[in-house]
């Protein structure tokens, strides 16, 4: 890990890592330090010193359905649409991969939708599976009510959903393939002398030997879909949280809460449970690529 | 691979073209129906056949959200944290690979943690910050020397405030720090040889070597900076700094107005379309950086 030939001296390396130390003490250490306060002490509703108050503030979040409603909908969301953009990304990537001719266009053109932004991606969806217009007012023509996400929560999830499926497909789209790359090709012609076809070895080896690339994405997704950026982005521009708090994922609740509600020690508290969850992510993450290491 | 695999050829050939419709099919709805009329757009069933009215559609969209300022402000912003960004991780990696200092498992580390606190959870007292630069070093001046000292300087409403709080990035600081540890140790150490100091390896070697590491993060950092929307959505409040996600709100038919959808499809086009470019056209790096900035 260490490289053997270092320039000596403490002062240089501090002055070229000094701005990005000042900006993250800044703007996340600060900020975080202002969380961990909030999360315990109470604004008095006229003015004076915050109070400390223990645990009360995590009382009151807990005690709260509509918390447990949004740590319901994340889950939900984080869930279903972590499975289907690998689903996708796994079963597009194994198409390309057996390059036939004239595949090499689609393996450009599946990244693409990962370059707009989920709120812009968000507006868009709002009109293709609108229940008035675009594709699904056919549907609902013949099936009133089949379909409408503006009624429905559920409806609304799903639609929430499948923008976040839709942007991020390419991205797992992305590393499967690299991880399919990498499976050894003799292994492959090995399979296919034993008469495997390429359905057989796909589900036999390379899914298989996909797994540590798989589980990879899984945290990443997940991790993404629970405070991912865009998470609030699509969820703010796509449902604004609703109907009737549908879509209210924990992201979008705490920057409601904060902004709208004015309530920094209810948010601060459902941050600090949030950043925990990031931190189990990470960690498990980080021990997983220490594993993979190893492997090789 | 010499196999005969009719079916399985056909049946990857079906799964790629449905992929082909799932994943471009809405950008087609988006460009056809932001290219018809009023009428057209809001027809059932919808037809995908794009018209001849895009242009008008794309400037009436323009002048409605005022994108000109937008796409502007976007610009200098996305600009500006892609510049930060690239600059600040090369400056922390070599500060992190390059030196024996015992600092450096802290400055490691503190850039790690970072990847632990995105902004939706620190949202607010990160803007408390930005609205009061020097309420931290006022706090700690006071607590230290007992003196109230007062100095004001807010972020609202500028560039500074689009872009500073954004450009710290760990993962950009992995970036370099992998890309680093991959060059021979005899580099540095011939480099040494020659009476180079470390800012002189710096510039005339590292920099050049990290061209490709450059262009990649480059890249992902301009989409990134591009499609911010949370934080320009509380710092702005100047219609003058507005950015292209703020102006997708602008964009939206009024709930009882009319439901023009074509105008707002082509406005999203248009701000689809600078990031689109960039991962179109530098692909290869714009993956490569996807890739590596995740190991």
């Amino acid at each position: 890990m260490d490289k053997r030939a270092a320039f000596r001296s403490w002062w240089l390396p501090s002055l070229f890592a000094l701005p990005q130390i000042i900006l993250i003490l800044l703007f996340f250490y600060w900020p975080a330090v202002a969380v961990l306060r909030w999360a315990f002490t109470l604004e008095p509703p006229f003015g004076g010193a915050a109070e400390f108050v223990g645990l009360a503030n995590f009382r009151e979040v807990f005690a709260d359905p509509l918390y447990w409603n949004s740590v319901g909908v994340s889950l939900a969301f984080a869930l279903c649409g972590t499975l289907a953009t690998i689903f996708i990304g796994l079963v597009l990537a194994l198409a390309v991969d057996r390059q036939l001719p004239g595949s090499a266009p689609f393996r450009f053109l599946y990244i693409l939708p990962y370059a707009i932004a989920g709120p812009a991606a968000g507006m868009a969806f709002r009109f293709i599976l609108s229940p008035e217009r675009g594709l699904m007012a056919s549907v609902n023509a013949s099936f009133p009510d089949f379909w409408n996400p503006a009624k429905y929560g559920s409806h609304a999830l799903i639609l929430v959903i499948v923008v976040f499926a839709w942007k991020w497909a390419g991205y797992t789209f992305i590393f499967l393939l690299a991880g399919l790359q990498s499976v050894p090709r003799s292994l492959i012609e090995a399979a296919a002398m034993d008469g495997c076809g390429p359905i057989r070895r796909a589900v036999d080896i390379q899914i298989p030997m996909l797994a540590p690339t798989l589980f990879f994405l899984l945290v990443i997704m997940m991790t993404e879909g629970f405070v991912g950026a865009d998470t609030y982005g699509i969820v703010a521009r796509t449902t604004d949280g609703g109907p009737n708090h549908g879509t209210d994922v924990m992201v979008y609740r705490i920057v409601e809460e904060a902004f709208r509600g004015l309530n920094y020690s209810g948010a601060s508290a459902q941050s600090l449970v949030l950043i925990g969850l990031i931190m189990i992510f990470t960690f498990i993450q980080f021990r997983f690529i220490e594993r993979q290491v190893h492997y090789k | 691979m010499i196999q005969r695999t009719p079916f399985a050829n056909a049946l990857t050939y079906g799964v790629m073209i449905f992929g082909f419709l799932l994943l471009i099919g809405p950008f087609v709805v988006i460009v056809s129906g932001a290219s018809q009329t009023f009428q057209q757009v809001n027809s059932i069933p919808f037809s995908f056949l794009p018209q001849d009215r895009l242009l008008e559609n794309m400037s009436a969209a323009w002048t409605r959200a005022s994108l000109g300022t937008a796409m502007l402000n976007s610009f200098v912003m996305a600009s500006l944290v892609t510049v930060g960004k690239v600059a600040l991780s090369a400056l922390t990696a070599f500060a992190i690979v390059f030196f024996r200092t015992p600092l450096k498992g802290f400055f490691f580390w503190m850039v790690f943690i970072t990847l632990m606190l995105p902004l939706e959870v620190r949202v607010v007292p990160t803007y408390a910050v930005a609205a009061d630069l020097f309420q931290p070093v006022r706090l700690l001046i006071s607590a230290v020397t007992g003196f109230e000292v007062s100095v004001d300087w807010n972020l609202l409403n500028s560039y500074a405030g689009l872009t500073l709080p954004l450009i710290a990035t760990a993962t950009g600081t992995f970036l370099y720090r992998q890309f680093y540890l991959t060059l021979p140790d005899e580099l540095a150490e011939a480099a040494r040889m020659d009476g180079s100091g470390p800012i002189r390896f710096f510039i005339d070697m590292l920099l050049p070597l990290s061209r490709t590491n450059m262009l990649a993060l480059t890249t992902i950092m301009f989409v990134y900076g591009w499609n911010q929307y949370l934080w320009p959505l509380l710092m702005v409040t100047d219609p003058q700094y507005k950015t292209t996600m703020m102006s997708l709100v602008a964009l939206l038919p009024s709930d009882n107005g009319t439901p023009d959808w074509n105008v707002t499809l082509a406005g999203s086009l248009i701000i689809m379309l600078p990031p689109l470019v960039v991962v179109a056209v530098l692909q290869r790096w714009f993956v490569r950086g996807l890739v590596a900035t995740e190991k």
